[in-house]
């Protein structure tokens, strides 16, 4: 059984911050399939298109036909743990600041062993189910958790270094005027943070359910304006040592594209927001972030981008706000090389057309905010570094995949959506 | 030049080094936090006002501080010339770096509202007030400013907007009361320390916004969100408000001062 994770002490002061030190982070191209599908929470192995072979660890050619046509599948996630060590002790950094670790050897039923990272509660010989997430390196590594959920299941001290759970964590939502704040606090809140900081712009404006948002459990409204350098830097003096996971809520949307627009000055309002609002908090929270990627249970983890879907491909109907989610998600790129090595994961959350006054026109289906509020926590209780949200960006995004070049055909036709 | 013209200014340094005439700073500092007007989301907005370091003696540039700053042209204590109404569109010299300078140093009344503000977060100056004013303080002079004083700017920043789901609750003036002031007094100018010239729900008066209507069709200025007005005599200053000089500009913020002489306040 786990024994139930508890918010630490408060650090002592003369201590030095422990420095995030990573797990082996080499992989091949043909590996980072893996890596890829582990970040959305896929369990993917190469099968051979030709003789159906399933193989692990990741290979170049098949070995048994020797066919050059493996392709990363979604695997069934059960199978059954043969055997299991305990390693006291390690070579690799990472490691040796962590034993007693525990590995294993898992039958899985699709037929093949795998090697992987052993969760606590999993007993030799037991069923199991397999995960695979991203580790503190960023790359794809398996964990083979109980079958059936066990008593604090997430709290085990391996499994939590692959989660970004807000459990005792503190948590900055930096807007906290809509409802989509609003939900993200109450979320938060419900699944364990320890503090819900939230960012309130422009005091002087009353905005909808102010009383509501103060009144959940452990948040702390701040004054917070993504559009104003000052604002960000000053929130960051004062809380960026202690904000382990940043959730950035902020969005400006309005429909048009851009012949259609008079002028600039709506656009440059939604890149103040969409695009230099998460510019400056990478700038005032990211470098205390990437300090603290390895500060105890309650270390910095996760940065969450909340992305339209229309960021990967323009919808002229959105254009305008469309290109500026396009440079935010861009940019969410760039954050996650700079946050490399640090533990610190970046979690894109791409939602379809959320129920808000600014989309009101649109049919349905929408994303409601306490919708993508919960699939947000449940992504960061995960692990998951990529999150789809609602059935318009999941339709949007397997075709995405198929073919970009194809997708942005569709959404440029005159019916296009 | 006559002699006239030679001693007033000498002796207006003379008082303002000897501290008889002293400078009172009427604006409120460019704040980013500060309150600008908010419209229905539908129009364009008044941008904040915003800074941006460019180099603060460190290695974007080493021995120099200096920022950029972005803003409206009405963001802060601000000046309306008349091309930023609709009224005003096509007078001539009507934006900020073509009216004649003359009319940025004139004499200046302060019109106590205080009481009534307070009593009456919606109070509507008018014409009727205006002449008991002048009852007591004497009638306005010719091309000086009226600046409205309600002690607004004392307020906390959400108390100053007074923004409610039915819009913004703040006072200012009527349409009687405007009118009386370009067509009886023909003054150049009417400011308040709100932070527009008309009442928080001035959009829903005959004309919609009177001051701005009336004042800029009539080729007049407007001043807002000024501060320090309990620091002015009813009557006897000298008001200087200079806006920016910005080609075609409709309005500018501005640093807007006044000489008071020492016993007069």
């Amino acid at each position: 059984m786990t024994e139930a994770i508890k918010r630490p002490r408060r650090k002592d002061p003369q201590k030095r911050t422990v420095l995030p030190t990573l797990p082996p982070t080499s992989r091949s191209r043909r590996a980072l399939g893996f890596t890829a599908a582990a970040a959305e929470g896929r369990f993917v192995l190469q099968k051979c298109d030709d003789c159906e072979a399933v193989t692990y660890p990741p290979r170049e050619a098949c070995p048994k036909c020797l066919s050059m046509n493996l392709n990363w599948r979604d695997m069934p996630e059960g199978g059954q743990l043969i055997a299991e060590t305990t390693i006291q002790t390690s070579t690799n950094v990472y490691f040796r600041e962590r034993t007693p670790w525990r590995v294993g050897t898992i039958a899985l039923d699709v037929g093949i062993p795998v090697l992987a990272h052993i969760h606590g509660d999993v007993v030799e010989g037991g069923r199991v189910r397999m995960i695979a997430r991203t580790d503190k390196s960023g790359q794809g590594v398996l964990m083979a958790l109980p079958e059936q959920e066990t008593a604090n299941m997430t709290d085990d001290k391996q499994l939590r270094e692959l989660t970004c759970d807000p459990k005792i964590r503190r948590i900055l939502i930096t807007d906290g005027r809509t409802q989509l704040g609003q939900a993200m606090a109450q979320a938060v809140s419900s699944a364990g943070a320890a503090t819900v900081f939230v960012g309130i712009a422009e005091t002087w404006r009353p905005f909808k359910g102010a009383d509501s948002l103060a009144a959940i459990p452990n948040v702390e409204v701040m004054a917070l304006d993504v559009t104003d350098t000052v604002s960000v830097n000053e929130l960051a003096s004062e809380i960026g040592g202690k904000v382990d996971i940043l959730i950035n809520t902020a969005e400006h949307v309005r429909a048009g594209g851009a012949m259609d627009r008079d002028g600039i000055v709506t656009a440059r309002d939604e890149m103040e927001v969409n695009y230099f609002g998460p510019l400056r908090l990478i700038q005032a929270f990211g470098p205390g972030m990437r300090f603290r990627g390895a500060d105890g249970v309650n270390s910095a983890c996760a940065w969450v981008n909340l992305l339209s879907v229309y960021a990967l491909s323009n919808w002229p109907a959105y254009g305008s706000t469309s290109a500026s989610q396009a440079a935010a998600y861009s940019l969410s790129q760039c954050l996650r090389g700079e946050f490399h090595g640090s533990g610190v994961k970046v979690l894109n959350a791409l939602f379809g057309p959320l129920e808000e006054d600014w989309r009101q026109h649109l049919p349905p289906p929408k994303v409601t905010s306490e919708g993508l509020a919960k699939a947000v926590v449940a992504a960061l209780q995960q692990g998951l570094e990529e999150l789809t949200v609602g059935a318009v960006a999941e339709d949007f995004l397997t075709r995405w995949k198929q073919d970009p070049r194809v997708l942005e055909r569709e959404l440029t036709q005159p019916e296009g959506a | 030049m006559n002699a006239d013209t030679t001693t007033v200014l000498p002796a207006l340094a003379e008082a303002l080094v000897a501290g008889k005439v002293r400078t009172i700073d009427l604006t409120h500092t460019l704040d980013p936090d500060f309150p600008v007007i908010i419209l229905p989301p539908e129009f364009g907005q008044c941008a904040r006002f915003r800074v941006e370091e460019v180099s603060r003696y460190d290695e974007r540039g080493p021995a120099w501080y200096w920022r950029n700053f972005t803003c409206n042209e009405h963001t802060g204590t601000h000046f309306d010339a008349p091309i930023h109404w609709v009224s005003g569109k096509d007078l001539p010299n009507a934006s900020v770096d073509s009216i004649p300078v003359e009319g940025f140093v004139r004499a200046v009344c302060v019109v106590d509202c205080v009481k009534e503000a307070a009593a009456d977060e919606d109070f509507l100056l008018t014409r009727d007030f205006l002449v008991a004013w002048e009852a007591e303080h004497g009638k306005i002079p010719e091309g000086c400013w009226v600046l409205m004083r309600t002690d607004w700017s004392k307020r906390s920043a959400a108390d100053y907007l007074n923004l409610r789901d039915d819009g913004a609750h703040s006072p200012g003036p009527d349409a009687s009361a405007i009118t009386f002031l370009i067509e009886e007094r023909n003054v150049v100018g009417f400011g308040t320390e709100c932070v527009g010239t008309d009442a928080g729900q001035g959009g829903h008066l005959s004309p919609p916004y009177p001051a701005h209507f009336l004042l800029h069709g009539a080729g007049r200025y407007g001043l807002q969100c000024l501060a320090n007005l309990d620091q002015l005599p009813p009557t006897g200053a000298l008001l200087i408000c200079p806006p920016l000089k910005i080609k075609n500009g409709s309005g500018s913020p501005l640093r807007v001062l006044a000489l008071v002489e020492e016993n007069s306040a």
